[in-house]
């Protein structure tokens, strides 16, 4: 009695795993027919990352601005000269204020630094003199950036000329600022691991979001549904093929990013390895409770559509910072799994294996891997009665 | 032929809209993502988590340390007392930066030597970073110019008068909620038609479309309509939501910002379809449609100028339709362009949305499987 009971249970072991492998296989041999799953999971990092990881910069530099000088002395010729030697700056010098305005409305100056003909008297006096600095606000980031960049160089300016004159600045503050993790201020260095996140979240939902859809829409879920399957293994035999290919793709951008975009890797490769795991397993979790609730393919398109870049792109804080943005929207953050992985991402690359900010964040995913999958099963239990 | 068209316009809007949950997905989430987006993306930061490690007892430190604590920007979140307190503070981010100020500070200030202060970002968002360090460093030019005034300075001095055309606070949200608008234009656009051919392929109705004395142009027409019509709609609520909800001040003319958005649709709507005809299954649709849209909005000036951008990519953009609308609509938006400055940004639009219906039309026909 006991012995058999033992035997039934190993046969029904062995049966589980093959129809598992049954359904693996039929899975693989759907991918390899259709090759757009492949292309999901390998050609999609590799085009967003090439392109994203040179195309995308926040550091400006050659700012086009347009200087006016209404009457030329030794003081603006000076000044002219030094923004001349920044990087930052690729002056143009206009007699009058006309023609910069002129050029800054035909898109040639993204400023105006207007100095005026009483400049040279004004700068000796106790009030000092004024520079006009006119800015398109338009992309109001970039010219915060840029006024940032004209108030350093006329600084250093106004020091070199006490300098000259003799005259050292009385003692004040010297800031010494060290920007940790990344004392080179390269953006791509948070901006590729951000991407990786962001693409990695495409591909996990792109690659099971169709695929339970499919087999409604085309009724070969009724024919499993005969079968002895059951819808754990169904599960299975969905979520192991794609997660084996989505670590492909992980594998790729990871690569990428160290090797040809040289972002240092500070962390355990390990610990890299493993968090990311249980990203995919989230991403994917998402496309599969998509497919499921939505039914067929088309509505399941949509949903990926809407659910996936936008939120990883612009609430991950991979671009915007959380910590500035409105409470209500930060509550709504906590639901994009993006958030937590940019988090770990970052601090991996840069920072090194710091459970302060790991632990936390991996222990969100969990939860929200369980929670995918789980609702995912059950949703999927009543479809099928 | 209208008719025919017509009755395909209606079987394409019974398609899209008999199935609840796909009449749910096309209306609620573009509102609701324009709210939560238009609060989210700001490069403005506030509430900056500020560690204070200070070690001057002195009444310079204390002045110092009050402009921080009175500025909106920063929260000071912990106080050091030591050195080895700080790694742990940055690392875990219970502060995105610190400041150091040592045990000689107001005395060196006193005496007539540069007082040292210094300060820790952390750098695993370097914008974020270097915009702190942006707003540090402004707090500390206003103590040092006091200071010198105090010791009756007299070296040259010059100020800056700022003034910023067209956003005089320079408030991020009115570049990027405009920038929005064409966002989700473009989202909706490819919700609609990207899957459109691909899932009449898969379940074969195509070709029952194929054979029947509809020509392609006319099946072009009658599959790109509802897109028309579906993305002037969201895209008049959102503008809507954009001038009376975030206040975006909207100096143009509506005329000028509507052509842009006809065009753009044309563009978006060609692209759409030329995507759902070349693919056969429809997660190949869903696939071409990423391939698309991530792009586009990438390489549209959304959040990263495209004057940053290497010189090979920005030719990329040359192609990419949301980089025309983006300028359409900022500039439509606060600078109140009229019509005839964006005729450069319209013509192209024009041109690509021709090139890619037409191509669609032709892949219909030729693109059998």
């Amino acid at each position: 009695m006991n012995g058999g009971t033992q035997s039934t249970a190993r046969l029904t072991r062995k049966g589980s795993s093959m129809r598992i492998t049954g359904l693996i296989r039929k899975e693989f041999l759907q991918i390899v027919r259709d090759p757009s799953s492949i292309a999901i999971a390998f050609l999609m990092p590799f085009i967003l990352l090439l392109l994203f990881g040179y195309g995308v910069s926040l550091d400006a530099e050659h700012v086009p601005v347009a200087f006016v000088v209404e009457q030329p002395d030794a003081d603006t010729a000076s000044l002219v000269g030094s923004f001349m030697a920044s990087p930052y700056f690729s002056p143009m010098v206009f007699w009058s204020l006309p023609d910069a305005i002129d050029a800054m409305g035909a898109r040639r100056a993204n400023a105006i630094v207007h100095v005026r003909p009483d400049f040279g008297r004004l700068i000796h006096t106790p009030a000092g003199a004024p520079i006009q600095v006119i800015l398109e606000g338009t992309d109001a980031n970039t010219s915060r950036l840029i006024l940032g960049y004209i108030e350093g160089a006329v600084q250093t300016w106004l020091s070199q000329q006490s300098m000259v004159n003799a005259q050292p600045l009385p003692a004040s503050i010297d800031l010494r600022p060290r920007i940790w993790f990344n004392p080179d201020v390269r953006s791509r260095n948070f901006l590729v691991p951000g991407l990786v996140a962001v693409i990695m979240t495409l591909i996990g939902a792109l690659l099971t979001s169709m695929v339970v859809a499919r087999e409604w829409e085309r009724g070969t879920m009724e024919g499993l549904a005969v079968t002895p399957v059951k819808i754990k293994e169904i599960l299975l035999g969905k979520l192991i093929p794609y997660f084996v290919l989505g670590m492909g793709g992980m594998t790729l951008a990871i690569c990428m990013a160290y090797f040809l975009f040289q972002v240092p890797l500070r962390g355990s490769l390990w610990l890299l390895i493993a968090l990311s795991a249980l990203f995919l397993l989230v991403a994917l979790g998402m496309g599969l409770l998509i497919s499921i609730v939505a039914r067929n393919q088309f509505v399941a398109g949509q949903v990926a559509i809407i659910v996936t870049f936008l939120p990883a792109f612009l609430l991950s804080g991979f671009i915007f910072d959380i910590a500035s943005m409105p409470v209500a929207v930060q509550i709504i953050t906590h639901i994009v799994a993006a958030r937590y992985y940019v988090a770990i991402l970052q601090t991996l690359f840069l920072a090194g294996n710091i459970w302060d900010v790991l632990f936390p964040n991996a222990a969100a995913l969990l939860v929200m891997a369980v929670v995918f999958l789980g609702i995912s099963m059950r949703k999927f239990h009543k479809r099928l009665e | 032929m209208w008719q025919r068209i017509i009755a395909l316009v209606k079987k394409e809007f019974l398609a899209l809209l008999k199935d609840k949950k796909s009449r749910v997905v096309l209306i609620g989430p573009p509102i609701i993502q324009l709210l939560v987006f238009g609060y989210a993306a700001t490069y403005d930061l506030n509430r900056v988590p500020l560690a204070i490690y200070n070690e001057d007892q002195g009444q310079l430190a204390r002045d110092l340390l009050a402009r921080f604590r009175l500025s909106p920007t920063f929260h000071q979140t912990a106080t050091v007392t030591h050195d080895a307190q700080i790694a742990p503070l940055i690392e875990g981010k219970q502060a995105l930066a610190l400041i150091h100020i040592g045990p000689t500070f107001s005395r060196d200030l006193s005496k007539g030597v540069p007082a040292p202060l210094q300060v820790i970002v952390d750098g695993r968002n370097s914008n974020t970073a270097m915009i702190a360090l942006n707003y540090i460093q402004s707090i500390v030019d206003a103590f040092n110019q006091e200071w010198r005034n105090s010791q009756g300075f007299s070296a040259p001095r010059a100020y800056l008068v700022t003034r910023a055309w067209f956003n005089p606070n320079l408030e991020s949200r009115w570049f990027i909620v405009p920038g929005i608008v064409g966002l989700l234009t473009l989202v909706v656009t490819m919700l609609v038609t990207a899957l459109s051919v691909a899932r009449e392929r898969e379940q074969g109705t195509f070709d029952q479309l194929l054979v029947t004395p509809m020509r392609p142009m006319e099946i072009v027409v009658g599959k790109a309509l509802p897109g028309f019509i579906i993305g002037f709609f969201e895209a008049t609520v959102i503008i809507l939501v954009t001038i009376f909800w975030f206040r975006v001040p909207f100096l143009g003319h509506l005329a000028t910002l509507y052509t842009g958005l006809f065009l753009f649709l044309l563009s978006a709507i060609g692209v759409g379809l030329m995507i759902s005809s070349i693919a056969v299954t429809q997660q190949q649709g869903l696939l071409g449609a990423f391939l698309f849209l991530v792009p586009s909005i990438i390489l549209s000036g959304f959040t990263t100028p495209i004057a940053n951008m290497p010189q090979a990519v920005q030719y990329l953009t040359y192609i990419n339709p949301l980089a025309y609308f983006m300028i359409v609509v900022r500039e439509v938006f606060l600078q109140g362009a009229p019509f005839m400055s964006l005729t450069h940004q319209f013509w192209p639009m024009a041109a690509i949305g021709i090139a890619a219906l037409s191509a669609a039309g032709w892949l219909f026909r030729h693109r059998m499987y």
